[in-house]
């Protein structure tokens, strides 16, 4: 081993970094990370500090209860209303304008009025016709306000689903259904596996939004008595005072929705990913 | 029609109250406006600006407000603003403090509507190319001046079409103060329903009543819309 000759030149400390000033943007910046932490704090001061276990266990499992029947509203409006939406959609293309002109009628009302005020109709509405609804033997169906509130909510969800799915098949360039028929491909298939899976696509941004619209517009089920998380949160809050239910509703909404956010991002970023330069 | 008298002025009909809440929805949403564009302006600047800090700051605002329904937004504003104002007002004096309903309401749809205008702001930002307001400096021209002769009317143009839709869903949302026992449209029918037994024929007119406010406001929107964009090139 020979030894080394070079000289031994003593670690250096790095240079210094670049000075941050204290400028106006960062200041403002500062103060309101600040503002935040102090809302969090005070959230969580509350939480902690105010903790009424009575409260907590006595409600807690009627709000798990709850948020139950929220996830089936969501889930079940949103699936029905898909199935219910690819036909509609197609007959907002229809070249019938009579067909067009309905469809178009039918998505302006659901888009158009207050989801809370289209519940009221039918919720009230259809208790001026038990008699009528009785002879039709389905009165058993809108006597419950669950039952009233899932079909506003499937009729509601149509319309904009519809309007998702119509704008994502306009989208689809006019050479692949053009392509296909050239093959000798017939229109229904042409539909089914050229058309709809890359419309698909297309629409899925704009569906997780309304997924999470739903999930948000759920709570309005609450007002004509279905126990929902909203209802549920209420319940306890027009028991007891305990204002921290609604900071316990706040933070379970919050959570699902950035949640589905999130998992949706991944997932269109997953499936798009043979679309990405 | 009888059903149709139910609907005439005065004392004997629920016209004039119909009429008297749809005004306070209209206001209601108008007063919003301002003060969600406002204030989703700021948050917008912030998210675009340089400074992390500030960034970090306007993402946490739209966040929060984009992901709680507005339902519970607003009973939180309504029933928390209480509770601070309360202990607040207890330091100086024990009078007691009522939120007043048309107030609580402003604040809830104003800051889930900023949440929503920031992120349609920050979108038309980032479409207007920087060399804009640095030609703009170069010129000679303040920063005020840079922003409001250059970047504002790009700005406006780029973002108009998703103020539109915000402006259509706050005013479906309006609904929604019906709860807090502030006489909106929405409450009021409520209150014909409740007293005349007919909830099918009460709810259609106010139903009507929106859809003619989605329309007449689509619209006027156009007709801006057509306005700001009147410099831009048409294609064929």
């Amino acid at each position: 081993m020979s030894e080394t000759t070079a000289p031994f030149i003593e670690a250096q400390s790095p240079p210094p970094g670049a000075v941050r000033k204290w400028t106006l943007p960062r200041i403002a910046g500062s103060a309101l990370c600040g503002v935040w932490i102090a809302i969090g704090a005070g959230l969580v001061w509350s939480l902690f500090g105010a903790f009424d276990p009575d409260v907590f266990f006595k409600y807690m499992p009627r709000m798990a209860e709850g948020l139950l029947v929220t996830t089936q509203l969501v889930v079940f409006s949103i699936f029905f209303g898909g199935l219910l939406a690819i036909p509609l959609a197609l007959a907002r293309m229809s070249s019938s304008a009579v067909v067009q002109g309905l469809a178009f009628g039918y998505v302006y009302f659901f888009r158009g009025t207050p989801l809370l005020g289209q519940m009221f109709l039918l919720y009230y509405g259809a208790g001026q016709f038990v008699d009528g609804l009785e002879a039709l033997n389905l009165w058993w169906f809108f006597r419950e306000a669950y039952n009233c509130v899932l079909l506003t909510f499937v009729l509601n969800t149509t319309a904009y689903q519809a309007e998702i799915y119509k704008t994502a098949i306009e989208s689809i360039p006019r050479g692949q259904r053009e392509a296909a028929e050239t093959l000798g491909l017939k229109k229904g298939l042409t539909f089914w596996k050229i058309i709809f899976p890359q419309a698909m696509i297309t629409a899925l941004r704009p569906l997780g939004n309304e997924i999470i619209l739903m999930i948000k517009g759920s709570a309005v089920a609450s007002l004509v008595t279905v126990f929902d998380l909203m209802g549920a949160t209420k319940l306890a809050f027009s028991r007891t005072f305990d204002f921290n239910v609604y900071i316990w509703a706040a933070i379970i909404y919050f959570t699902i929705v950035e949640a589905l956010r999130r998992t949706w991002d991944w997932v269109e970023k997953r499936l798009t990913r043979h679309l990405v330069r | 029609m009888d059903l149709i008298a139910q609907l005439a002025w005065g004392p004997s009909g629920w016209g004039d109250e119909l009429a008297a809440g749809t005004m306070l929805t209209v206001s209601l949403a108008l007063a919003t406006l301002p003060f969600g564009l406002a204030i989703g302006l700021l948050v917008a600047l912030g998210k675009t600006s340089g400074e992390k800090s500030l960034q970090t700051a306007a993402n946490v605002y739209t966040t929060i407000f984009r992901g709680l329904p507005e339902l519970l937004t607003l009973l939180i504003v309504y029933y928390g603003g209480q509770i601070v104002l309360q202990q607040i007002f207890a330091l100086f004096t024990d009078a007691y403090v009522e939120v007043n309903g048309f107030v609580a309401g402003m604040v809830a749809l104003g800051l889930v509507f900023s949440a929503f205008s920031s992120e349609v702001f920050a979108s038309a930002f980032k479409g207007i190319p920087a060399g804009q307001p640095e030609a703009a400096l170069a010129l000679g021209l303040t920063r005020w001046q840079a922003f409001r002769l250059v970047t504002l009317p790009q700005l406006i143009r780029l973002s108009i079409g998703g103020l539109s839709n915000l402006w259509l869903i706050l005013l479906k949302e309006t609904s929604l103060v019906s709860v807090i026992a502030l006489n909106d449209l929405l409450r009021n029918t409520n209150v014909a329903v409740g007293s005349t037994k007919q909830p099918l024929f009460f709810y259609s007119v106010a139903l009507l009543i929106y859809l003619v406010l989605s329309l007449i406001s689509a619209k006027g929107l156009g007709a801006i819309e057509d306005h700001v964009k009147r410099g831009e090139r048409r294609v064929a």
